[in-house]
Formats: C-alpha cells, structure tokens, sequence
C-alpha cells in the first residue's frame, strides 16, 4: 500500500469523527430581495448559521428586528448576520415597512 | 385641514375625475409615464425642502429615503422609457399634481421648527395614500406596455412602503 493512500484513509475517517461529534455545522442561509419582496419570507435556522440577504433591487433595504438587530441592505449588494441566539424573530424593512419576513428557529 | 384639502384635490386630479373624465379615455402609456415620473420628483422636491429646513433626525432621515427612492425609481423610468423609445407626454394631470404640489411646497415654507414637521410628515402620508391610489385603479389598469406595468406596480409597493413608514414617523412626532 501506499504511503500517501493510508495518510488520505486517516484523515478521512478523523473528518467523519468530527463531523459525527459536532452537531450540524453552521450553515449560510440565503435570502433574496427581488421587487420589494423578501423570499423566502421565512427561513428556517439555527443559532451559529448566518443569513445573507441578497438585495436585487436598486433601492436600499434593512432587515430590521424591532427593539434587536439591523442590518443594511445596499442596493445591488449581499449583507449578512450570524444569529447569535436560539431565537425566532420577525423582521421588516425599515424604509419599506410593508416588507416582512421571518427566521424560524429549527427544533 | 388645508393638507386634507390638498390631498383631495389631488386624489380627485390623480383619479380622473376632472382633468381625465374630459379626455375621457384611460391615459396612454406615455402620459402614464410622464404622471408617475412627475409623482416622483414632486415627492423628491418636497423631501429637498424638508432636508433643508428640518432640525428633526427622524424627519430629515425620511427625507433622505425619499429622495433616495424616487431617484432610483425615476432612473428606471427613463431607462425604461428610452428603452422602449417612448417619450413622456405631459399632460392634465401631470400638470394638475404639479400645480397643487406647488401650493403645497409654499405653504411648507412659511412653517418652521416642529410645525413643519407635521405639515411635511402629514401631507407624505396624505400624499403617498393618493398616488397608491392613482397606481391601483387608473395606472397600472391603464398600462399596456408590460416592463411598464411591472414598474409601476414596484412603484406602487414603494409609494406604499413609503406610507407605512411617514405614519411611522408621524407618530413620533406626536
């Protein structure tokens, strides 16, 4: 056998350990902006994971939890949070207060 | 009381009833465009006024957003008329928003401090209420262009958004 091949055996099975002992690992959670609308309205998220908002639009947008967290939303840009909380939130857009969404939390 | 008036009047000039009952048609697509560009920049001049005389963070940051927005939204516009080489006819109503927006804009600078916050804050959201109205039943209806339908109904969630968020600021300024 190869030197090289046994190493590669090794540190695969040390990867599926770690990953085995770990709960799931953080994940990135996109959420688009297209027309004044956020889809999916609701995600589905864990504390640790992120979500990224991808704004389409040529307008500016936040995605705000009253009395918690803000993000801005520059127009034709991506922004991101990592939720620090086990926490579900409703949010909305501060200049466009007519657009909602939600992050659920998964059980 | 003066504000309620301005804004019926120009619910009524936006709605047809006088300028539009007289052409008796629904408005073209390049009068459609001229209407919804000039409901933009009245918007934006109203906010520059605003940026200018206000003391309140909470009234000058909404200001800003509207110029932000209408901006953004009129750029489209052209763009899209260019695109579709139509050329924005003036017309009744565009000139009747004008003229009562006008009135408004004068009667806004003779207020100061915390009296023109009100009247400011107040009339954006008489305002934005009869343009979403203008949108609903006689714009985006009328339009036949489909890239000018889909512009003005995103128009129509900013003039909304925009409502939401005036009664927003109006209420803090209470």
């Amino acid at each position: 056998m190869m030197p090289g091949a046994s190493k590669r055996r090794w540190r695969f099975a040390a990867l599926a350990m770690a990953l085995a002992a770990t709960p799931a690992a953080a994940e990135t959670i996109q959420v688009t902006i297209d027309k004044l609308v956020f889809s999916p309205a609701t995600v589905k998220a864990k504390a640790g994971d992120t979500i990224e908002w991808v704004n389409k639009d040529v307008f500016a947008h936040t995605a705000t939890v009253k009395g918690g967290w803000e993000v801005m939303i520059p127009p034709k840009a991506s922004a991101r949070l990592t939720l620090q909380k086990a926490e579900a939130v409703d949010y909305f857009c501060r200049f466009h207060p007519n657009m909602k969404g939600h992050i659920a939390m998964m059980p | 009381m003066l504000i309620r008036h301005t804004a019926a009047l120009a619910a009524m000039l936006l709605l047809g009833a006088a300028p539009l009952a007289q052409a008796a048609d629904k408005p073209t697509d390049p009068q459609i465009a001229h209407i919804a560009y000039t409901a933009g920049v009245i918007d934006v001049e109203a906010a520059k006024l605003a940026i200018e005389k206000s003391k309140n963070k909470e009234v000058v940051d909404f200001a800003r957003d509207m110029v932000r927005d209408h901006e953004a939204v009129n750029k489209q516009a052209l763009d899209l008329v260019k695109k579709l080489k139509v050329t924005p006819e003036d017309n009744a109503t565009s000139q009747a928003l004008t003229k009562a927006a006008k009135e408004e804009r004068s009667k806004l600078a003779k207020l100061k401090g915390a009296a023109f916050d009100k009247a400011y804050v107040e009339n954006e959201v008489a305002y934005h209420k009869q343009v979403d109205g203008a949108l609903e039943t006689l714009l985006i209806p009328s339009a036949s262009n489909a890239e000018l339908k889909s512009l003005l109904e995103t128009g129509l969630k900013i003039f909304q958004g925009h409502e939401q968020h005036a009664e927003h600021v109006a209420g803090m300024l209470k």
